[in-house]
């Protein structure tokens, strides 16, 4: 293991990130709080509690997973996207690192920075709303399996990226509505049965429920469920780098 | 004399289906400095990257120190040092931190004496603070170097590193260069200006539309290849060679003052003698004489177009 190397390529995303602080922290940091003062304080007032929880309290979950997703992808994929695109790539590429060491690194770092960052959206609604967390343990495991296998996705996208619009186009056609239907903002219990179903469909249920569940011991799916769908989500995102780096896909002519 | 880098039958195809390299074979021996000439296009970029892990092979084997490319790669990258065409840098970081990462990057552990000492050869030290976007291209181009030397490779390739570098960068690169073959390191450099070459390698190898076509010591191309050029300066003008000169095949400069006659150094007979001789029975006198060694540059326009 090149545990230098591992540790510089960590180390230097990590600084990319702070010094995009205004993007990559206090950027979503205020778009929570705005979500708190709209549907918490305004809508939520006016929305009796779902399952003995206040609503304001309840899209507290559902917030962190919207964030934790859409930053884990964005920071994965323009952390490998980006040396693709203006050449800096070469450097890695002839440096003695596996690809392993590449993964590790670079997801490593974007998901430290969705966990971070799911922590402070965490501690921003605790100023808005009360807030329990039952599970804790299981709330971090949900947190960490979570930022991990995202940032592998948005690993895998910015490989996949030959274009901005690449990079963006998965975020905003498929995660971001699947996240806003998978109930950051309502439990599933609230459709009629047929969307009930159709929901199930939807993996970002199963995180946004397990998620829940840790704090208030109310999901929509059994938790085990959700765990186990988790990894799922985990393995294939795993399969499909070990193919990329198999065979360098996009990564060498 | 020991060989460093071995490449054995290398080929390249692009997806696109275009061969870049054909069936290329090639020793660099430790220590000396090694220059890949060729026109635009003719697969020196590829070579180089295929090397150093930036490019697959299609077919063929290279070894770097012993270490087989792709199945040591670790051993044989660790060896190796890359400035390579394109200025190609993080814009927002600083000169300091991006060498820095680079050492990192190659699984040394953190030296800052030598980064120091690197950044001071370079004219870097008092930017090493800056960011790499508020520099020039030359210096840029020096970051580049640097963060190539930053592991302490033993082998160090150069892709075309004077192209659009300015007379100073130049000259301080080719110090360096001298500096590091010194110490015992490796040098391969790309050019397409010949001058460079001449100036810089022990050997040169020319590679042609993806074919290694010579590898020869820089001496003895240019004697084996060389042609001299003597040149008089007549005392009187002259309209036309006489007859009795056509052998020689002599041009008349402008203005029918000088002669010149181009014969080869390593031809048994140069043929000087006949002619001084053949001038003086045609009563053709001459104030002055110079000779001219041809340049590696019409060494390789003749085996390109050969
Ligand atoms: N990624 C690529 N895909 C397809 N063709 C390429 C690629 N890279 C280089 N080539 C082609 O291979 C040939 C050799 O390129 P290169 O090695 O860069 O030459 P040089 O460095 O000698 O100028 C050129 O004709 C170039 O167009
Ligand atoms: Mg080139």
């Amino acid at each position: 293991m090149n545990y230098h190397a591992v540790w510089s390529i960590y180390r230097f995303e990590m600084a990319r990130a702070f010094r995009t602080v205004m993007q990559s922290i206090i950027s979503p940091v205020i778009s929570t709080s705005l979500y708190f003062v709209v549907f918490g304080a305004a809508i939520g007032t006016r929305i009796e509690s779902v399952e003995g929880v206040s609503y304001g309290s309840f899209i507290v979950p559902g917030l962190i997973m919207l964030s934790l997703l859409t930053q884990s992808i964005a920071n994965a994929s323009i952390g490998i996207y980006f040396p693709k695109f203006v050449g800096t790539i070469y450097e890695l590429l002839s440096a003695p690192v596996s690809y392993l060491e590449i993964v590790i690194s670079y997801v490593g770092a974007a998901a430290t920075k969705s966990i971070l960052l799911g922590l402070l959206i965490l501690l921003t609604a605790s100023f808005f709303v009360s807030l329990r967390i039952e599970h804790p343990f299981w709330m971090l495991l949900f947190l960490v399996l979570t930022a991990l296998t995202f940032s592998l996705f948005g690993f895998i996208i910015g490989i996949w990226a030959d274009g901005f619009e690449k990079l963006q186009i998965v975020p905003l056609l498929i995660i971001t509505p699947l996240t806003f239907l998978g109930g950051s903002f309502y439990s599933i219990k609230m459709l009629p049965p047929f969307w009930q179903t159709v929901a199930l469909f939807n993996p970002v249920v199963y995180l946004i429920s397990g998620f829940r569940w840790s704090f208030y011991g109310i999901s929509d799916v059994h938790v085990g469920v959700s765990v186990g769908m988790t990894f799922v989500f985990l393995a294939i995102c795993l399969a499909v780098v070990a193919w990329i780096f198999k065979t360098g896909y996009k990564l060498k002519n | 004399m020991q060989s460093i880098i071995q490449v054995e039958n290398l080929s390249k195809v692009y997806k696109t289906g275009f061969q870049a390299l054909k069936s290329v074979s090639l020793d660099i021996r430790k220590g000396e400095i090694f220059a890949l000439l060729g026109p635009n296009g003719a697969g020196k970029t590829t070579l180089i990257s295929i090397i150093c892990g930036i490019v697959n092979p299609t077919s063929g084997r290279v070894t770097a120190d012993g270490h087989d490319i792709l199945r040591d790669y670790r051993q044989a990258r660790a060896k190796i040092g890359l400035v390579p065409q394109e200025l190609t840098t993080d814009a927002f970081e600083s000169v300091w931190n991006t060498v820095t990462f680079s050492r990192g990057l190659f699984g040394k552990a953190a030296n800052p004496a030598f980064i120091e000492k690197i950044l001071k050869d370079l004219s870097l030290w008092d930017k090493k603070d800056s960011r790499i976007m508020r520099l020039s291209g030359g210096m840029k181009r020096r970051v580049m170097i640097a963060k190539a030397l930053a592991h302490e490779p033993s082998i160090l390739f150069l892709d075309e590193p004077t192209a659009g570098v300015d007379v100073t960068l130049r000259r301080d690169m080719w110090n360096l260069v001298r500096e590091l073959r010194a110490n015992g390191a490796t040098i391969i450099l790309t050019t397409h200006y010949i001058e460079e070459a001449e100036e810089m390698a022990d050997r040169v190898g020319v590679i042609n539309k993806g074919e290694l076509i010579l590898v020869e010591e820089k001496a003895t191309l240019m004697k084996k290849l060389g042609k001299k050029r003597l040149t008089l300066e007549l005392a009187e003008k002259l309209d036309r060679v006489p007859d009795a000169l056509a052998p020689f095949n002599l041009a008349i400069g402008e203005g029918g003052t000088t002669l010149t006659y181009s014969y080869d150094t390593n031809a048994e007979r140069t043929g000087i003698t006949r002619l001084l001789q053949g001038l003086s029975e045609a009563g053709i006198r001459f104030r002055d004489l110079d000779t001219e060694q041809s340049s590696l540059e019409d060494i390789f326009v003749s085996l390109v177009s050969g």
